[in-house]
């Protein structure tokens, strides 16, 4: 059905010592869907997510992002990714402008887009009148977005983000997500970590980890289809089965798992 | 390997980083101009105005001639007048002065029968550098006196005496040596203090996370955030060489292409061993302290800016051979007080270009881009 994968991950393992970061896992992402990736803290979601994006190399394993080896190719990767990490990392004693325009250097941006390039990620981001501020005085929600918009300057076609709405208020955090979903009506591959399960909801498909193994791959609504469970409910105590939160299943999943890692 | 696009947005995001901040751009063009002329004033080997006592026991013409060649030297200042020997030992001994010159009653008889005349100088020895500068000066006067003394008595011939001239520093001020050669201690200590802050604040500001994830090269990060801060050292050096001439009335003889030409290569290296530093401590504040400590001593002490090297003991001559200040040091003498060229420096180059070339190699060795 589906051309090559954006990603495909085969056994992927990493270790730092002793310690086994992520274990034996394997999956496919589509291109053009909006995959999430879902775990407890410490599951191995941003060692995964470091390892696809060229940061990391893995341990064991295979894996392929964009047609390219993580193990070998992270250059051809780098070119064709977009990646936004947990903390915020562009320069705060930078403008706006600046940081845009330091980054489609990086990016390769060729000098005839450069102007149309900057231009959109300041009104995707919303912060045309700001353009000049430094960056370090913005809220974080205005942040996040620049970082986004950031990182798909050179408009690639795999877009990796690491709790990209970590500490934003609702409604910065559903801006967020109108930015997620029109750059995957775009064509943008999305593989996006997150804590919320509200933004789960909005994922295509959601890969959930724990302790470093992958635990269950589905659709939002799969998963809970899956998880239907019997509940006393109504005024006659009669036994219904009822669909899930995808927070129960969460839970119940991890909790089937072994728990989440204590740490 | 080596992006233009690339090269020059991290040029251009490091410019702009320094100019918005102030730490930076007092480090880069205030604290140079500020330590020149801070020790350009304070090291000084030369010794004036001597304070000194007479004691004239004898009080004749020729006495007396001797007193005024101490007083017209122009390195002695005489504070006290004395009778007796025994009368200078409290002024020495509350270090009111430094040499007490003690004229015997029979100095002018002597003179006259062609005898020796003796006349004694007691020195404060208690600073043994001052002392000895003192006692030559002393001797050197008396010298010329005794020898312009006879001439004029027409009692003898003039003794066999040296000419001595004195070549690249004529007046033998030490501020000539001094200023050149602060200025390549100058440089080794701001260079790698630059580039000490540059890493580590991408490692703590969580923005390398960021870099590493472009497809910005290690040689790109590392040409692209040293060549704004040459372009600094050299503007340093600059505004460094005028200062010596217009301030300090250091003579410049030589080559003005030739300074710059070698200052890039030692620049490069010590931007580069500052950039080591900064990716092994990924701290700033660790950075810079570690780039002082390890820049200030070594180019102070060992570089033969304070001491000659041909004083110290075996052991630590060998020390110095590692210090790269060593070698500018000898560019920037030799070019300003000599005026010599590229025959003459050929070999300290050459050792510039190694120093660039250790320098950067530090950098790429320590500097790792990946997050493991």
């Amino acid at each position: 059905m589906s051309p090559k994968p954006a990603v495909r991950i085969e056994r992927l393992s990493k270790s730092f010592g002793a310690f086994r970061a992520v274990e034996d896992v394997s999956f496919e992402v589509h291109p053009g869907e909006v995959f999430g990736f879902l775990g407890p803290n410490g599951a191995g979601k941003t060692t995964t997510i470091k390892i696809l994006a060229g940061l990391l190399r893995p341990t064991s394993g295979r894996g392929e992002v964009a047609g390219f080896d993580v193990m070998r190719e992270t250059r051809e990767i780098k070119r064709r990714i977009g990646y936004m990490s947990q903390l915020f990392s562009l320069y705060a004693d930078l403008t706006v402008e600046e940081n845009i325009s330091f980054f489609a250097g990086l990016y390769g941006v060729a000098s005839e887009r450069r102007a149309a390039r900057r231009d959109w990620v300041l009104s995707m981001a919303g912060l045309g009148e700001h353009r000049r501020r430094l960056t370090g005085e913005l809220s974080l929600g205005w942040k996040q977005r620049l970082a986004l918009g950031c990182a798909v300057l050179h408009e690639p076609p795999i877009l990796f983000l690491d709790e990209p709405t970590s500490g934003v208020d609702p409604i910065s955090r559903r801006n967020f997500w109108d930015l997620i979903y029109s750059l995957a009506d775009a064509g943008t591959t999305v593989f996006v970590t997150t804590h919320y399960m509200e933004e789960a909801e909005y994922c295509n498909r959601l890969a959930l980890m724990n302790r470093g193994r992958l635990i269950a791959l589905d659709t939002p609504a799969g998963l809970r289809a899956a998880h239907r469970e019997p509940i006393l409910e109504g005024r006659e105590n009669r036994l219904e089965m009822v669909e899930p939160s995808l927070e129960d299943v969460f839970i119940s999943l991890v909790r089937d798992a072994g728990g989440a890692r204590e740490d | 390997m080596l992006n233009v696009m690339r090269l020059r947005a991290v040029a251009r995001k490091e410019i702009l980083q320094i100019r918005r901040d102030v730490r930076s751009l007092a480090l880069a063009f205030l604290l140079p101009a500020l330590l020149l002329v801070l020790f350009g004033y304070a090291i000084t080997w030369d010794v004036r105005d001597i304070r000194m006592a007479v004691v004239d026991m004898d009080g004749s013409a020729p006495s007396r001639a001797l007193r005024d060649a101490f007083r017209s030297s122009g390195y002695f200042t005489v504070v006290a007048e004395r009778e007796r020997t025994a009368e200078v030992d409290g002024l020495l001994d509350r270090g009111s002065i430094r040499i007490a010159l003690v004229i015997p009653p029979d100095f002018a008889e002597a003179l006259n029968g062609g005898r020796a005349a003796p006349v004694q100088a007691i020195v404060d020895g208690s600073d043994a550098n001052t002392a000895g500068i003192a006692l030559a000066y002393a001797q050197a006067v008396v010298q010329t006196t005794s020898s312009r003394l006879r001439l004029a008595g027409a009692a003898g011939w003039p003794a066999a005496s040296a000419e001595c001239r004195v070549w690249y520093n004529e007046q033998l001020s030490s501020r000539n040596m001094i200023v050149p050669g602060l200025i390549a201690v100058i440089m080794m200590i701001i260079a790698a203090m630059l580039t000490s802050l540059t890493i580590a604040r991408e490692w703590e500001r969580g923005t390398m996370e960021q870099l590493a994830a472009t497809p910005v090269t290690r040689a790109e990060l590392i040409l692209g955030k040293l060549l704004p801060y040459l372009a600094i050292g050299l503007v340093d050096v600059a505004v460094s060489s005028i200062l010596g001439v217009l301030v300090f009335g250091v003579p410049f003889r030589g080559n003005l292409l030739l300074l710059a030409g070698l200052s890039v290569f030692f620049l490069i290296g010590a931007l580069g061993f500052g950039m080591f530093i900064s990716a092994v401590t990924r701290s700033q504040v660790l950075a810079t302290q570690l780039a002082m400590v390890a820049t200030f001593l070594p180019a102070f002490l060992l570089s033969g800016f304070m001491f000659s090297i041909d004083g110290m003991p075996p052991a630590l001559r060998i020390v110095t051979y590692l210090i790269p200040a060593r070698y500018f040091l000898v560019v920037t003498r030799g070019i300003f007080l000599k005026g010599v060229g590229v025959p003459e420096l050929y070999g300290q180059g050459l050792l510039m270009v190694a120093f660039a070339i250790a320098g950067l190699a530090l950098a790429w060795k320590a500097f790792r881009k990946d997050l493991e």
